[in-house]
């Protein structure tokens, strides 16, 4: 048995590192692993509150399947993520092509 | 202190080590090895919360294809070190405290709400991140999404070869 408590806090800790590494960082590729990274946070709360109230329910009936949702959102959510990465990545190469550079603030006039 | 929580302890040790090196690290592909260690830890906290399923998933997808994918984009940009383009310090300075302040308000907010701080989270027990539960309401109550998610895959790949291709 484990309290949500520190669950919250692990996940709210690399959800925050990641949008450090977003504000701080100008290589447009560590930006985008910071959002995989606040994704991966985020996937880790659902699971826990998954588990959460399937606990809540099971003490009364043990053959409840509370909580299989979430654990389908985060596939739901894993699905997204591969989704955006290839047309992300997709989008940086080009803007590589084009600018030879992967620099956010090169980008700040959305033209080249 | 039984080993399951040796186990949360030193698998949140290492995925917030590695979130931190990830961040500061000046080099994208040294930066990316992190990340698949933050991925590795963030399984294991996903195995020890018996979502068997999610962790298999979460290292085939995330460790095994986008950080690939990933990979191939650096190296065929040939970034480097030396010229990683750097923001100023106060730009930075003001990302890490604004950063900071939504983690302290958050955990300030967490220690002073009571009913929280009673909740314990079932670890071990339970059948419901196992392959059986998740694949019967998968495809019995959320067939839709899952072949919407086909389309939506269609389309992001459809989407990379036009964005990708050489010349217009």
């Amino acid at each position: 048995m484990m309290p949500i408590n520190y669950y919250i806090m692990l996940a709210m800790a690399l959800f925050s590192i990641g949008i450090i590494g977003v504000l701080t960082r100008r290589n447009a590729i560590i930006i985008f692993m910071c959002i995989e990274l606040m994704l991966n946070a985020v996937n880790l709360l659902l699971v826990a509150f998954s588990k959460l109230h399937y606990g809540r329910v099971a003490a009364f009936s043990p053959e409840a399947t509370t909580g299989t949702e979430a654990q389908l959102f985060v596939f739901f959510i894993m699905v997204v993520a591969a989704a955006e990465v290839s047309v992300g990545l997709a989008i940086i190469v080009m803007m590589y092509r084009n600018i030879h550079s992967v620099d956010v603030n090169f980008l700040n006039r959305l033209k080249h | 202190m039984n080993i399951t929580q040796i186990l949360f302890w030193s698998l949140s040790a290492l995925a917030i080590i590695g979130a931190l090196m990830m961040v500061s690290n000046k080099n994208p592909i040294y930066s990316m090895l992190w990340l698949i260690v933050v991925f590795f830890a963030i399984s294991g906290h996903y195995i020890l919360l018996n979502a068997q399923f999610l962790a298999v998933v979460n290292i085939i997808v995330y460790a095994g294809a986008i950080m690939v994918l990933f990979l191939f984009v650096i190296m065929l940009m040939n970034l480097n070190a030396d010229n990683e383009p750097q923001k100023n310090k106060w730009l930075k300075f003001a990302g890490v405290i604004s950063g900071g302040s939504l983690l302290l308000i958050v955990v300030a907010a967490l220690r002073q709400s009571q009913e929280m701080a009673a909740q314990q989270v079932n670890l071990t027990g339970g059948k419901i991140g196992l392959i059986h539960n998740l694949g019967q309401v998968l495809f019995r109550d959320y067939v839709l999404p899952f072949e919407i998610s086909s389309i939506l895959f269609l389309s992001a790949m459809v989407g990379a070869v036009v964005i990708g291709k050489k010349g217009d």
